[in-house]
């Protein structure tokens, strides 16, 4: 048995029991998972946790599962790398990357989904669900064919190839949906409201995103057991960010790492910042946008965890920044070449952010600071294809010297 | 008889406006206020809305025409 005990409303902060809901009855406020900390206390300690398994599921007793069969396509554990081609370019001596583009179906979706479907298999669902814009879609349906699962994947009809394609090779039922994104997001509301199916980032939703703390304690524990100074972290829903925030907390009252001073700073595309907007207008109220960015990954104009990550920033001393739209391939290309690190929009989003905070003086030179950084490059080949541009030459020694000039 | 969980933005010239009763009132709803933040900028209404499922396609339909944004009360359901 797990040591998830109930879920509270972090509106009006009743508890109701563990079922697949996400929303208040009362107050219509998200739901979150309660644990039993005092009664896993006595179990958790650093050695327990480095003797588990190397995925995310070492984490075991502080994720809301019961059942001791957890839907794992080995989610999780992936590097963090000392950035130091990347820290010299923005005078950053501490910079480490959390390369979370190489799980499993290539972006931190894998923890939060393999929660999400481990719980749908303990509530006796026999279908898993979602509406994505790329990411999640493949993830769902690869961990859907691991447990042996139904899954319908609705996604917009003018979504690239490459993730329908990544989505499609699992197996699900996937349904491209003709309209708006505004039009996509009611439907999938609608059919969640009609179908008895787990649909991940509704119904499960407050599983789904306990997912997201994972990558607060691997980060700690692959610094030898200790907070990073700046964490900068890219905000769609804003969930992963409060995530990130409550695993570090979780973590040291446990005493599992010491006292620290993490400050959170969030990074959105210009073209979707429901919650930059907010947080430059001293605003705690989140006005929802239509999203216009090449940050697909991050397109989510009414973010469900919005206020919650101004309330992160707010409590870490941290920040937000709206990057603008041309920055975002230049964040992929420096990452690119300075690390060997492809990685996504998303991920584009978060490393010109960084520069961002360096060229500030947000970040001084000395400090532990981790990027995080969420899906692989392949995803969104797309928007990059204007740096590609091969030389073409004959099969002759004259022709390559001829195009490249003596070296 | 269907419902539906909705959150209202409102735009700073139409704070004054009674447009949630008007909602009411015009399409036959039982509207149900949960949560609410109101100042003289900007508010926005979490309702719970009860009625025939036409008319509140058509009340949300009447109600952004007027210029208030609704929204899922959960947050958008597409997800990266």
């Amino acid at each position: 048995m797990g040591y998830a005990i109930n879920l509270k409303c972090r509106g009006c902060s009743r508890e109701i029991e563990i079922g697949p809901y996400n929303v208040c009855d009362y107050c219509f406020g998200p739901l979150e998972v309660v644990y039993d900390y005092d009664a896993m206390r006595p179990g958790m300690s650093r050695e327990a946790i480095i003797n588990g398994p190397r995925t995310m599921w070492r984490y075991k007793d502080l994720l809301p599962v019961d059942a001791d069969k957890v839907i794992d396509i080995s989610a999780g554990y992936t590097p963090l790398v000392k950035a130091d081609n990347l820290g010299k370019k923005l005078g950053l001596e501490q910079l480490y990357i959390k390369n979370d583009s190489v799980n499993p179906t290539f972006s931190f979706k894998d923890r939060v989904v393999s929660v999400a479907v481990t719980k749908a298999v303990e509530f006796g669902f026999d279908t898993v669900a979602c509406a994505s814009t790329g990411n999640l879609a493949g993830s769902v349906a690869a961990h859907a064919a691991r447990a042996g699962m139904k899954a319908y994947v609705f996604i917009p009809e003018d979504l690239e190839r490459g993730k329908v394609v990544g989505a499609s090779i699992y197996g699900p039922t996937v349904v491209a949906v003709r309209g708006t994104y505004d039009d996509v997001n009611r439907l999938c509301s609608e059919l969640s409201d009609s179908y008895n199916w787990a649909f991940v980032n509704t119904n499960m939703r407050p599983f789904y995103a306990e997912g997201s703390k994972t990558l607060g304690y691997e980060v700690a524990e692959q610094l030898g057991w200790q907070a990073p100074d700046h964490a900068v972290v890219p905000g769609a829903s804003g969930a992963l960010f409060t995530k990130i925030w409550k695993g570090l907390h979780e973590f040291l009252d446990l005493g599992l790492i010491g006292a620290f001073n993490t400050k959170m700073h969030l990074m959105q595309a210009a073209g979707c910042s429901p919650i930059i907007n907010a947080y430059n207008a001293g605003s705690a109220f989140i006005k929802p946008v239509k999203p216009d960015t090449i940050a697909k990954s991050l397109a989510i104009g009414n973010p469900a965890d919005g206020s919650y990550a101004l309330r992160t920033i707010s409590d870490s001393f941290g920040s937000g920044y709206a990057v603008p739209e041309e920055e975002v391939v230049k964040g992929i290309s420096l990452l690119a070449e300075a690390e060997g690190i492809f990685t996504e929009t998303a991920g584009g989003v978060v490393i010109s952010g960084l520069k961002h905070l360096a060229e500030t003086g947000v970040i001084k030179p000395d400090e532990v600071t981790v990027a995080y950084i969420t899906g692989n490059g392949l995803k969104t080949q797309e928007a990059v294809e204007a740096l590609v541009n091969p030389m073409t030459i004959d099969p002759t020694i004259e022709s390559f010297r001829q195009v490249i000039g003596n070296i | 008889m269907a419902s539906a969980r909705v959150r209202l933005t409102f735009p700073e010239n139409l704070i004054k406006e009674p447009l949630i009763y008007t909602l009411g009132r015009d399409f036959n709803l039982v509207t149900n206020i949960r949560q609410a933040n109101v100042d003289e900028h900007v508010g926005w209404v979490s309702l719970e809305l009860e009625g025939e499922q036409l008319e509140i396609q058509n009340g949300l339909e009447w109600i952004s025409n007027k210029g208030v944004r609704a929204d899922l009360v959960s947050g958008d359901v597409v997800d990266g």
